[in-house]
């Protein structure tokens, strides 16, 4: 299980290779690349920066795949996101799950990006034509997260 | 003394980011660490009195407002998160 926050890009295509060539018993990798838009809320986005809370985000993001991992049977699984300065269409996180099948990996990649998005310690400012602006939490974020709570019951 | 940390939004507002402090004898939760930043001003009125969603973590992990803090801890405050 690798965790990794980095200023720079990342190759995505390499990463998901890695993780699946490492067990000839792998069947399935599902993987999730996030992306920066060049629009939100309305406005156009010219660049973002992603702040973040250097040794808890590492903490809390392993703490997610332990997680997943007590809910589903996979093999490995990779975040890597990314911080710093970022532009529209620049690559900000990737989840990549290796498993025997298919539908422990979905569940798992999509439950890790579910929990990322509410519980790792990062913040995105965007630079708009009006100004500078912090993102704001979204409820959908926090519903995403809910339904995972329900299932679990 | 805990050591106490701001992100984002309240970084930016107070204008710095770390600091230490030697717990009041009346402060033993983050609700009422929060009571007592608050005290320092308006813009940190304007933080820490309950009408922006402030989340707390003591030594990296996110707890409830009720959680009490003990000497050596590692406070952060910050908004709700925005990754991914």
């Amino acid at each position: 299980m690798t965790v990794r926050v980095q200023l720079e890009d990342f190759d995505a295509g390499a990463e998901i290779s890695r993780l699946r060539l490492a067990r000839k018993d792998i069947g399935a990798v599902a993987a999730f690349i996030g992306q920066v838009r060049d629009l939100n809320d309305g406005l156009s986005v010219s660049t973002m920066t992603l702040e973040h809370y250097p040794g808890m985000t590492e903490k809390s993001l392993q703490r997610i795949i332990d997680e997943a991992a007590q809910r589903w049977s996979f093999f490995d699984a990779l975040i890597v996101h990314r911080i710093g300065r970022l532009e529209p269409t620049d690559q900000i996180v990737l989840v990549a799950v290796a498993g025997a099948h298919r539908q422990e990996a979905f569940a798992a990649c999509e439950f890790i990006m579910d929990y990322l998005k509410t519980e790792a310690p990062f913040w995105k400012k965007e630079q708009t034509p009006q100004g500078e602006r912090w993102v704001e939490a979204k409820t959908t974020d926090d519903d995403a997260k809910q339904r995972w709570q329900h299932e679990s019951q | 003394m805990i050591k106490v940390l701001y992100f984002a939004r309240l970084k930016e507002s107070l204008n710095y980011s770390t600091e230490e402090i030697d717990l009041p004898v009346d402060v033993s939760t983050i609700t009422e660490l929060m009571a007592h930043l608050a005290k320092r001003g308006d813009t940190w009125a304007a933080l820490f009195s309950g009408k922006q969603v402030v989340r707390a973590a003591i030594n990296h992990e996110v707890v409830p407002h009720t959680t009490v803090i003990k000497d050596g801890d590692e406070v952060a405050f910050f908004p709700p998160v925005t990754g991914g």
